[in-house]
């Protein structure tokens, strides 16, 4: 039994009872991805799975046998830091960087789920094919993502910048 | 957490065949099992994945849809025939929840999901019928503002969180399940239960009983239908009151009606009555207001939330009126 941690084929630990949260930090010692509440309220702990942006406290890591994971710490390549970890120092995206890890792929997993064109609570127009990443639809497709120092003007505007074709 | 086994079901007779022994539990998403368990609310000894069960979103032959228990609540959201045949539904999902969240869960789980009551939740700390049968209610004299106005037992005042639920509770859904016995399909209104005084006893399923699909009828009236929820911040909480409705309106009378009310009941609440009081009549802000007050004179609000009455006609009333709008 094996999952795919940025690019890396690691074996599963043998107690089902391991969240993947905890088999990034503490097996894996990825300590990037965050936990905040450990109870699925607060996005610190997002990760994306095959792409899909979940949530690792609520997961057990055996559910995700086979799937290929990217946290924060896959995300730069041999060029540099993604294109999204830039604009959050550019824009002051964070303070302490507790959420930062979150954010950060909270928000790649949602510019995919709006080129895909997912619908949020603030679409207007179901049946639109595209949707635009305006203010309201860029806040409330990251709500799932909580920031207690505030740092949310700077958040907004780095994931606006990195993600300018998506913004009307 | 409790130990417990760990095994994939290959398909759902497999699952459910699984699912025999002692102790075991199907195994969605878990968004809400695998928290309850780690809050030793839920402590069972083997957990069944049912996710390889079949996801599809299809059209049925009558013109209806059947959606695969497997399906995640996201890919029922954009699914492009709900988001024009059932657009209630698309929006009750969305407003459910985070998105990180809705790409984990499952059609199965979400329906299944338990309440949020906070006593349920703290065990060791509180009271709790649904928990612990026979140990009494800590929410009827405690903080229950988020808890039931109508259908409750002095066992049990919790409310149903699902907001996809209410969706398919006003679309007339059916729910297939099966289990070692056999296969069955339960109208969507006996899926959930009123408290009574068997609080632990969520649903009508057998134990055993696996969800496999759900059956949407096909319906017109539904292309006319929306979804509003009512919470304490305007994203990623749960209800305090919600309407899922759908309108049709002839000639400036209304021909065909459904509401239902979520963040009100032990289920998500079909609100019959008010319908009855809607049709035929014109599409006007003293029908709908008088049709919710009909609903709602049975009530039987708790300190913590009296104003859930005055919050719920009002809300009937302007989704109503929205959609009568739309249609003028
Ligand atoms: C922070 C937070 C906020 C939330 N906010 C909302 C909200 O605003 N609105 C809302 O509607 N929901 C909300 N939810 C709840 C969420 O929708 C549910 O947790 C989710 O839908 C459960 O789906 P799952 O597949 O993860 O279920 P699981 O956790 O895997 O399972 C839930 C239950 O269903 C059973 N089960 C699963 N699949 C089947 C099946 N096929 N047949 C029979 N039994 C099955 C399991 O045994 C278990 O008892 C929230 C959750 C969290 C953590
Ligand atoms: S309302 Fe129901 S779930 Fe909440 S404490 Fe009372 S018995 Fe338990
Ligand atoms: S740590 Fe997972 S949502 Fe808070
Ligand atoms: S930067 Fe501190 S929580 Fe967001």
């Amino acid at each position: 039994m094996t999952i795919a941690v940025n690019g890396t084929i690691v074996s599963l630990p043998d107690d089902p009872r391991v969240s993947l949260l905890d088999l990034l930090r503490e097996h894996l010692h990825l300590p990037g991805t965050k936990k905040g509440c450990n109870q699925g309220a607060c996005g610190a702990c997002t990760v994306l799975a095959d792409g899909e942006r979940i949530l690792s406290c609520l997961a057990l890591a055996v559910q995700y046998e086979g799937r290929a994971i990217t946290t924060v710490e896959g995300l730069a390549t041999d060029e540099g830091l993604h294109p999204l970890q830039a604009a959050f120092i550019e824009h002051d995206g964070f303070q302490c960087g507790y959420c930062t890890p979150g954010q950060i792929c909270s928000a790649i997993g949602m510019a995919d789920e709006l080129r895909r064109g997912v619908p949020s609570h603030v679409t207007r127009d179901l049946a639109a094919p595209v949707i635009a990443l305006t203010h309201d639809e860029l806040r409330e497709r990251m709500s799932g993502n909580l920031c207690r120092c505030g740092a949310h003007n700077g958040i907004v505007e780095a994931i606006a910048e990195t993600f300018a074709e998506l913004v009307p | 957490m409790s130990p417990f086994r760990y095994a994939r079901a290959a398909d759902v007779s497999d699952a459910v065949r699984q699912a025999q022994a002692a102790g075991s539990r199907f195994l969605g998403g878990g968004t809400n099992l695998v928290d309850l368990m780690r809050e030793t609310v839920e402590r069972p000894t083997a957990l069944v994945d049912v996710t390889g069960m079949p996801a599809d979103i299809g059209e049925s032959a009558d013109g209806g849809l059947v959606i695969g228990a497997a399906a995640r609540n996201t890919a029922v959201a954009e699914h492009p025939l709900i988001r024009t045949r059932y657009p209630m539904l698309s929006r009750a999902i969305v407003a459910g929840a985070s998105a990180q969240i809705r790409n984990m869960a499952t059609v199965g789980g979400n329906l299944l999901q338990r309440t949020r009551c906070a006593y349920f939740y703290d065990n060791g700390g509180s009271r709790c019928n649904k928990r612990q049968p026979g140990e009494g209610c800590d929410a009827i004299d405690g903080f229950n503002r988020y808890h039931a106005i109508l259908g409750a037992s002095p066992s049990c005042v919790a409310v149903h969180p699902s907001d996809m639920c209410v969706a398919l509770a006003a679309l007339d859904a059916a729910v297939n399940v099966e289990s070692v016995h056999g296969a069955r399909s339960l109208p969507f209104a006996e899926l959930h239960r009123l408290p009574g005084d068997l609080p632990q006893i969520d649903t009508c399923l057998e134990p055993g009983e696996l969800i496999t699909a759900l059956v949407l009828p096909p319906l017109p009236i539904a292309r006319h239908s929306t979804y509003r929820k009512v919470r304490d911040r305007s994203s990623y909480a749960f209800a305090l009151i919600s309407v899922a409705a759908a309108l049709d309106v002839q000639d400036g009378i209304i021909t065909d009606v459904r509401l239902a009310l979520g963040g009100v009941a032990h289920k998500p609440w079909r609100a019959h009555e008010a319908e009855a009081l809607i049709r035929g009549k014109p599409p006007e802000p003293a029908v709908f207001l008088a049709a919710a007050d009909a609903e709602l004179s049975a009530a039987q609000p708790l300190p913590g939330n009296r104003f859930k009455i005055e919050l719920a006609r009002r809300t009937i009333a302007a989704v109503l009126s929205e959609l009568a709008g739309e249609q003028a």
